[in-house]
């Protein structure tokens, strides 16, 4: 999902940089180094690495808006407790996210700055809405599932604050998965409209959730440098079978049908699903998904409302500030 | 308008008691106790920490990597300073 921002192509300005260094620092690469922040970089790859990981931060952020949707509505204390706790996670993880994306000489400011104007993107899969309770089960199940996927693999991302925050981040979204599981396990073994319910959100879910993995490797022209770098490790289509092969004996064990009347599996065991329209894809990337400017607008609100916070907590800090340095000169 | 920027505070974790607290990220705040409840709440969901440092990334005083060949070649070149240095005859058994 994630790591949409790794389907576009950087520009290098090799001719600016010094050779020699560009050479030992893809041997260090090579060599399955990390790079630190201080290290030499490519400015290509320091660029490449501070949109894809603001992009991560910032699609964990707007992330809390379809789930903070269902908090108030979630059918037990038990679950509530659960989906808050999710939620707080998935604001963790951007916070744990822009800290990395930082170490590379943005300030977060403006990061989020970038975000709010509309510059950065965010993961297209938050432009869908949450009708049901089972959009929450769905969530958790497929959408953290193919979080997951895609997040494992950047553990072992070449630029070590990534790749730290990664394992953090991985740690706690087993969780997430077991939770969304656990609700369509429940809604599954409930009544016929509830059951009709959990079906209804895998069908709604099904495909966006595919095209979380990027366009199909024949048409995206990202992959050359971001493997080179190691900074991504697999192709989209390799991750989408895995998530693909994975998530069809789930269905299954919650009778559940994958929308997808053209699927069949291989002799060699891998389930081949059938074409994605990537015209849909598009059109939620521009802007013109369902959900696109109600995130937006909740995001400027949400910073707007927050500013006299900042404001006052700013304030205070100068005002104690000040008077420490007069009790000292006293 | 742009906004502006809060200070930048490391976080230091002591995970249980008897361990060294241990570096595990960073975070923004404008004075040291707003840090240390955020710290709380980003970094201890878990029950990660029994006890929490915050410092303000500018009072870190860092080595320059790239100097680190200078910096840490003269501990390299002292091999007399591992036990595996000197030998001990194999009556004598393990010390």
């Amino acid at each position: 999902m994630y790591t949409q921002a790794l389907n576009t192509v950087e520009t290098a300005d090799r001719g600016l940089e010094d050779a020699g260094k560009a050479a030992q620092f893809q041997a260090r690469i090579d060599a399955e180094e990390r790079i630190e922040p201080n290290d030499w970089m490519p400015a290509a790859y320091r660029k490449t690495l501070t949109r894809q990981i603001s992009q991560h931060a910032h699609s964990e952020i707007v992330g809390m808006l379809p789930e903070g949707n269902w908090i108030t509505r979630a059918p037990t204390l038990r679950r509530k407790a659960a989906l808050l706790a999710k939620v707080q996670d998935e604001c963790g993880h951007g916070l744990y996210l822009y800290a990395a994306a930082e170490t590379l000489g943005s300030s977060r400011e403006e990061l989020v700055d970038a975000m709010l104007a509309g510059k950065a993107k965010y993961s297209s899969i938050f432009n869908y809405p949450t009708l049901t309770w089972a959009d929450i089960g769905t969530i958790g199940w497929l959408v953290d599932g193919a979080a997951i996927m895609n997040q494992i693999p950047l553990c072992r991302c070449s630029y070590g604050p990534y790749a730290r925050a990664m394992i953090r981040v991985c740690k706690e979204e087993s969780f997430h998965q077991r939770q969304g599981y656990e609700i369509m396990v429940t809604l599954c073994r409930g009544s016929d409209e509830q059951k009709a319910m959990a079906q209804d959100a895998l069908n709604r879910w099904w495909w966006p959730v595919l095209m979380m993995f990027g366009p199909p490797d024949a048409t995206s022209q990202h992959s050359d440098t971001s493997t080179k770098w190691k900074i991504k490790r697999f192709s989209n289509d390799e991750l989408r079978q895995k998530f693909v092969d994975a998530t069809v004996p789930q269905a299954q064990y919650l009778g559940l049908t994958i929308p997808d009347p053209g699927m069949t599996q291989d002799a060699d065991g891998h389930w081949r699903y059938s074409e994605i329209d990537w015209t849909e894809f598009k059109q939620v990337l521009a802007g013109n998904g369902p959900c696109n400017r109600d995130r937006m607008a909740a995001r400027r609100k949400a910073h707007d409302e927050g500013a006299w916070v900042r404001e006052a907590a700013a304030s205070y800090a100068a005002k104690r500030a000040q008077r420490q340095t007069a009790q000292a000169a006293e | 308008m742009a906004t502006p920027n809060t200070l930048l505070w490391e976080v230091f974790i002591r995970s249980r008691n008897g361990l060294a607290h241990k570096h595990v990220g960073s975070l923004h705040a404008s004075d040291a106790t707003m840090a240390l409840q955020a710290a709380r709440d980003i970094y201890t969901r878990r029950g990660e920490g029994l006890s929490i440092w915050v410092v303000p990334s500018t009072a870190i005083t860092a080595s320059d990597p790239a100097e680190k060949g200078m910096m840490f070649e003269p501990a390299e070149s002292k091999i007399y300073r591992h036990p595996t240095f000197y030998e001990v005859p194999e009556e004598v058994g393990h010390m």
